[in-house]
């Protein structure tokens, strides 16, 4: 298929150029306060290319926010965010959109346009980002559907489907420009244990597919230790303990056992 | 007396940062404006929403006004003996001040409370996030398209208000003392210059403007889920209707000094 991904910065979403544990994204010392409220407070973390960080914590913790800051959706009050070498703090709108191309965000109820069907929602950043003609766009985005299993469901509104559908969807979107970074809000919330192992393993599958570096913001411990290479644990603004899903389970750490308590 | 002044200075503070966000606002709407792409299919859909849909709405709200008028400046016209004056007083009042003004209200309500509820709904599931998030600028895409197609739009309105005001003037004045149309046009327009006509009919793309702005803003900035949504429909309309009636006091004084 000709994928008319025209622009440069698509050229470079390419899995073949990519060095496997090389660092993607790096952040250093990261603080954001809404008003009085410290939502992080010094959160450093490196993720390398390829790997997949879980990011745990209570609600209210910041993980969203976290994953905002990294795309710039909020701008973050000290500290650094690197990604692929690139500083995002002072970048301008263009530049920053550059880096947003690279990545994909799934939002954690999906934010699909809810005036737009299912398959205008996956072909809006083609439509938005790439010269293809519109049957080649057509074409992707039925590739796209199809790897999320929702084929069936082009012309639907996101109204007239599921959560778990609205997932799906928004999991299509987030990959529709090859993205090489990948940010998960809570791709498990509100699901039912069957609909969330399947979220869990197209996760994993694309992730193979693709070889891309994630970020996973969950509550879900059976999602993190499902499809994360490494595991941070956050509370009150601040990372606990960073390791191995394994690891975590095994700390003596009266915080991280508490918190895994419950899966045990 | 100290919490009555604590309390007046928190509104002024709220005001001030208010206008300073809009400002900011649009600053940013402005900057999109020009820089590609240039959005033109979401423009024509707007001129859809915008123009196209609050077509029956503006002719019933003019035709209604000119009968009123019509009724109304009757009997005080005869009072003075100047009957014959009345298509001229129904058709200057309708083209000078009375249509400009019912379609910036008209518009001002429907439009914006559509743009607040909309905006504010997409703001509260986070799909303009997920615009952004696409690399896609949406003061572009979402305010600089309603914008323009508020500014390009009023005017076009304001015909069909003035059109239909006037129709329903002569209905209302033809079913007491009949008249034909075109004798009632030409005894209206004979005291009616262009300017009077220009003037009046431009100065609701400041309306436009306003009203695009206003709603916007207030639609982007919507915070507290439903509720949020439905606080910023409530205030777009009555902030927008607000400003209408203010640019109008001031455009009317500024066009009397420079269209005498």
């Amino acid at each position: 298929m000709k994928h008319s991904i025209a622009e440069s910065d698509l050229e470079s979403n390419r899995a073949a150029d990519r060095v496997p544990g090389e660092p993607v994204l790096v952040l250093r010392d990261v603080d954001k306060s809404f008003g009085a409220q410290h939502v992080l407070d010094g959160i450093s973390l490196t993720v390398g290319r390829g790997k997949t960080l879980a990011v745990l914590g209570r609600s209210g913790t910041g993980k969203s926010v976290l994953l905002k800051l990294i795309i710039g959706l909020e701008n973050m009050d000290s500290g650094s965010i690197s990604i692929q070498g690139q500083e995002i703090e002072g970048l301008a709108l263009k530049e920053m959109n550059r880096l947003r191309i690279k990545m994909g965000f799934l939002f954690q109820n999906a934010a699909l346009y809810d005036s737009l069907t299912v398959e205008q929602n996956v072909a809006f950043p083609l439509e938005r980002h790439t010269k293809m003609t519109a049957s080649e766009r057509s074409m992707r985005v039925e590739e796209l559907l199809s790897s999320v299993g929702m084929e069936q469901h082009l012309k639907k509104l996101p109204s007239d489907i599921s959560g778990g559908m609205q997932k799906r969807v928004g999991l299509a979107r987030a990959l529709a420009l090859q993205p090489e970074i990948l940010l998960l809000d809570e791709p498990t919330a509100g699901l039912d244990p069957i609909t969330s192992r399947e979220i869990d393993d197209l996760v994993l599958k694309l992730q193979k597919e693709h070889a891309l570096t994630s970020i996973v913001v969950t509550h879900d411990l059976q999602s993190a230790k499902t499809i994360a290479d490494s595991v941070a644990l956050l509370d009150k603004g601040k990372v606990v303990m960073q390791g191995t899903f394994q690891e975590l389970a095994e700390s003596k750490d009266d915080f991280v056992r508490e918190f895994f308590k419950r899966d045990s | 007396m100290e919490a009555t002044f604590t309390s007046f200075g928190n509104t002024i503070n709220r005001s001030l940062e208010w206008f300073g966000d809009l400002g900011s606002f649009s600053w940013k709407v402005a900057c999109a404006a020009f820089a590609r792409p240039f959005e033109l299919r979401e423009i024509v859909r707007q001129f859809d929403e915008i123009g196209s849909k609050s077509f029956p709405l503006v002719a019933l709200a003019g035709a209604a006004i000119g009968t009123v008028l019509a009724l109304e400046s009757r009997s005080s016209l005869a009072r003075f003996g100047a009957k014959s004056m009345l298509p001229a007083a129904i058709i200057y009042s309708i083209i000078h001040e009375m249509g400009p003004i019912v379609t910036g209200l008209v518009v001002a309500g429907r439009v914006g409370a559509g743009i607040g509820a909309e905006l504010g709904s997409m703001k509260v599931t986070e799909q303009i996030d997920a615009i952004e998030a696409s690399a896609v600028n949406p003061y572009k895409l979402l305010a600089f398209t309603r914008v323009l197609a508020c500014i390009v739009v009023l005017p076009l309105l304001t015909l069909v208000t003035d059109f239909c005001g006037v129709l329903g003037g002569w209905v209302a004045v033809t079913l007491s003392d009949p008249i034909s149309f075109h004798r009632f046009l030409n005894k209206g327009f004979s005291h009616v210059s262009f300017s009077d006509f220009l003037a009046p009919t431009f100065r609701t793309c400041a309306f436009g403007l306003i009203i695009g702005l206003v709603a916007c803003f207030q639609g982007m900035r919507t915070k507290g889920g439903t509720e949020g949504v439905g606080r910023s429909a409530t205030s777009s309309v009555v902030l927008s209707s607000l400003f209408v009636i203010l640019a109008d006091v001031i455009l009317v004084k500024l066009i009397l000094i420079f269209f005498p």
